[in-house]
This record gives structure tokens, C-alpha cells and sequence, in this order.
């Protein structure tokens, strides 16, 4: 498996001189960022909130750029391991049903916001980097936002994002927990498709 | 004075016969939390007294006061955080800092109108925001028990003790004008409640359980701010799972 594995990701190399000239850590989110904001300050639309089109926003420009299973394998801890693949499956769909409404709800928020950008600290050799960034909102303190981002074959992915010390990932975790406790995995599936079935809160 | 004194008296002894009530309970599930249950319950009341009253107030005000005369009273309200931040930063030895801070104060009291504009932010002297729990959190003081308090939100007993410091020490309770003291003490209120409303809305569609979710972002965030932004790795950090396989095991 990992021969083949290996074998593959050589061919890749080998095959697209792109995957050499990978798109670094920082620059991606910086570029990333700087799309979305310029999409929310053209379009009316999306900054009252239209919701099929801030989906459609999220959905084709960020949500490539993060690794969904992995996201959800930090949010489940030591039960991710206890789950099928099939449940990892479902629980990875429904993790990022909720994280795309909870996006979709907070993005139209962002239209007067600045981003800076830390310069990254980090060896050429990194497989795992953290990108910083701080956001400012007009007669606020700055807001520092971290991106975790580890080097797939697809390019640099985001499997965190910490909010002002507050992971959007890990601070489920412990509700996580309860419920694959208290009803299973299955139960912890349920529960987020239930929340994810009813009304966006307004 | 007094009613502030006999207001704050009320909410300890409220505070004191709860901890005594709850010191008998089972056993408390989270070491942060160890009167869960009866922050539940009070989660529950402000609930539905903020729900009722305060909130419809809130979105009100945004839906009917222009934005530019919001954006004053924040900055209004602001300028007097800056101060604090300020004292806070002088109190965290970070003089380079409370510089800024009170740079900003001066310039907004004077030309800024009393702190209606933020010429200092148009003029890039950044704002910073720190306040007695963080100092304190600096100092060494535990963070204590978790709380929540209906109308006031999350706090701990060392953030709330900073809260209750600044309260007495606010310039607006010296305001002699009862009046005028009580309207600036409602408009503040108010624009805090208004500026939560969009993470409040965040909050109802990211949680599951909404009452920890905001608790243990409430307490990850004081941590984050009292160590500088950089907090040392927590001791449950050891359930993190080994990293994902990239590529889902199931498509």
C-alpha cells in the first residue's frame, strides 16, 4: 500500500513540475483571504447575507483548501479511532455541514475588516506550519487568527483554525465526547445532522 | 454609591449561598465548572430575560440608529476602555504599550470629542485591550470557578473580581448626576449587547450544547490573552489523534 502510495506521489512529482512550484503556506492563505474579502465587498448580495450565494462563496473558495476528515478526526480525539470508516465518513460530512454554517453566518460580518499577515516561521523542509494572521475591524482591537496547515499532494490544507485562542475544532471536543458516550458514534452522527437540518439562526 | 455597593452586595451573597447550596452536589464534572448545574440554571433565566427584553432592545437599536451614531457610542465607550487598558498595561509592566494607550485617550478626549471619533486608530496608534482578570490571570491568580451571570455573560471569580474592580473605579460612577450616570450605564449596556449579537448568532449555529460552547471559549480565550497569545499546550491536549490519513479512508 505505502509502495503504491509512494509510487504515485513519484509519478506526480515527476509528472507535474507544478507540485515542485507548490504555492507556500502563507502566500495560499493571504491569497485565499484577500479573494474571499474582495468577492464580500463587490457583492451586495453576500454582505446582506444572501444564503445559497454565501454558501456557493465558501464551497468553491475555501472549503478545497481545508482537510475536512482531518478537522474532524481533532475533533473527535481518541473516539475518531473507535469509528468505522463509514461513520468517520458521515461524522467528517456533517462536521462540515455544521462548519459551513457557521461560516456562512459569520462571513458577511467581515466586509470592513483588514487583514495583516505575520511573516511565516518556518524551515523549506515543514510538512506542518502554523500561519498567522491578525484581522482589524474599525475601533477594535485586533483579532489574531491562526491557520494549521499541513502539505498534502494537493497543495497546502488547513485542518484548524484558532480564533483569539479558541480552536473552531478542538472546542467541540468535549461535547464530542459526552455524546459518543452517552448514544455512540451513531448518536454523535445524529446529532449533528439534526443540528445541521434545522433552521440557520438569524 | 449605595446602590451600586447594596447591588454588588446582593450578587455576592446570590454568589456565596449558591457555592454553599452546590459545595454538597455530586461530583463536579469539569474542574473549571464546578457549579454547572447552577450556571445551567442561570443560563436558563438570562436565556429568557434576554431573550424577552434586552436582545429585541439590542437589534432594534442596530435596525434603527445609523450606523455612524453607533460607531460614536462604541468609541465613546471604547475611549473609556482605553484607559483601562491602559492602567492594565502600566500594571503588566508593559509601558511601551500603555504609552499607546493612553496616547490614544488623550487624542481621542481632545480632538476626537470626547472619544466620539477614533482619530487615533485613523492615525494607526492601535488599539489594545486588556482588562483587570488579565492582569490579574498575569499576577499568578487562579482563574477560579467558571460562572455564568444572567444580563452579564461568562466570567470566572478572578475575572469577575476584575469586572467589579473597574466598576468602581469606572470615571462614569463618579458622575454625581444620577441621571445622567444611569443613562450612560444603560447606553453602554446597550452597545455591548449589540455588538454580541453577530457572535451571538455565530454561537446559535455552531454549538451544539450552547452553554459549553461558550464557556470553554470564554475560558480558552482568557487563557490565550493572560499568556500573551502564546498559551503553553493544556494537559488534556494528549487526546489529540494521530493525524488524519490525507485522503479520506472512505470516498
Amino acid at each position: 500500500m505505502d509502495q503504491i502510495l509512494t509510487k504515485t506521489l513519484l509519478l506526480l512529482a515527476l509528472a507535474s513540475p507544478l507540485a515542485w512550484a507548490q504555492e507556500a503556506p502563507d502566500a495560499l492563505v493571504k491569497r485565499i483571504a484577500e479573494e474571499t474579502l474582495t468577492s464580500i465587498r463587490a457583492d451586495k448580495e453576500l454582505q446582506s447575507g444572501n444564503p445559497g450565494k454565501v454558501k456557493q462563496l465558501i464551497e468553491t473558495k475555501l472549503v478545497p483548501h481545508f482537510d475536512t476528515a482531518r478537522m474532524t478526526a481533532l475533533a473527535m480525539g481518541r473516539n475518531w479511532r473507535a469509528a468505522t470508516p463509514e461513520q468517520q465518513s458521515q461524522l467528517t460530512e456533517q462536521f462540515k455541514t455544521l462548519l459551513i454554517r457557521t461560516y456562512s453566518n459569520a462571513l458577511t460580518n467581515y466586509r470592513d475588516n483588514t487583514m495583516n499577515y505575520k511573516p511565516l516561521r518556518s524551515n523549506p523542509g515543514d510538512t506542518d506550519v502554523v500561519v498567522r494572521t491578525e484581522v482589524t475591524r474599525p475601533g477594535q482591537a485586533p483579532v489574531q487568527i491562526d491557520y494549521s496547515m499541513e502539505k498534502t499532494p494537493e497543495g497546502w490544507k488547513a485542518y484548524d483554525v484558532i480564533v483569539a485562542g479558541v480552536s473552531l475544532v478542538t472546542n467541540y471536543r468535549d461535547e464530542f465526547n459526552d455524546t459518543v458516550k452517552s448514544s455512540g458514534v451513531d448518536g454523535l452522527v445524529k446529532t449533528l445532522s439534526d443540528k445541521n437540518r434545522g433552521p440557520a439562526p438569524k | 454609591m449605595n446602590r451600586r455597593g447594596s447591588l454588588f452586595r446582593s450578587l455576592a451573597l446570590l454568589l456565596a449561598g449558591a457555592s454553599l447550596l452546590l459545595a454538597g452536589c455530586a461530583a463536579a464534572p469539569n474542574k473549571d465548572d464546578p457549579f454547572e448545574p447552577w450556571n445551567r440554571a442561570m443560563y436558563e433565566v438570562h436565556q429568557t430575560v434576554d431573550g424577552a427584553i434586552v436582545k429585541p432592545i439590542a437589534q432594534a437599536y442596530v435596525a434603527n440608529v445609523p450606523e455612524l451614531i453607533r460607531t460614536g457610542v462604541s468609541n465613546f465607550f471604547g475611549n473609556i476602555d482605553d484607559l483601562f487598558t491602559g492602567i492594565n498595561n502600566v500594571l503588566e509592566g508593559r509601558g511601551d504599550q500603555a504609552g499607546d494607550d493612553f496616547g490614544r485617550v488623550l487624542l481621542n478626549s481632545t480632538m476626537g470629542v470626547g472619544g466620539i471619533f477614533d482619530l487615533a486608530s485613523m492615525m494607526g496608534i492601535n488599539k489594545d485591550k486588556k482588562d483587570f482578570g488579565i492582569t490579574f490571570g498575569k499576577w499568578g491568580a487562579p482563574q477560579g470557578p467558571y460562572f455564568f451571570v444572567p444580563l452579564f455573560g461568562p466570567t470566572t471569580l478572578r475575572d469577575g473580581t476584575g469586572t467589579a474592580v473597574r466598576f468602581f473605579l469606572s470615571p462614569i460612577g463618579y458622575i454625581n448626576e444620577i441621571p445622567v450616570r444611569n443613562t450612560l450605564y444603560g447606553i453602554g449596556y446597550l452597545d455591548t449587547r449589540a455588538q454580541a449579537l453577530s457572535a451571538e448568532s455565530v454561537l446559535d449555529t455552531a454549538a451544539l450544547d450552547k452553554y459549553r460552547f461558550l464557556r470553554n471559549a470564554y475560558l480558552k480565550n482568557r487563557r490565550f490573552q493572560v499568556y500573551d497569545g502564546k498559551p503553553p499546550p493544556e494537559e488534556d491536549d494528549d487526546q489529540t489523534p494521530p493525524p488524519a490519513v490525507p485522503g479520506n479512508p472512505v470516498k
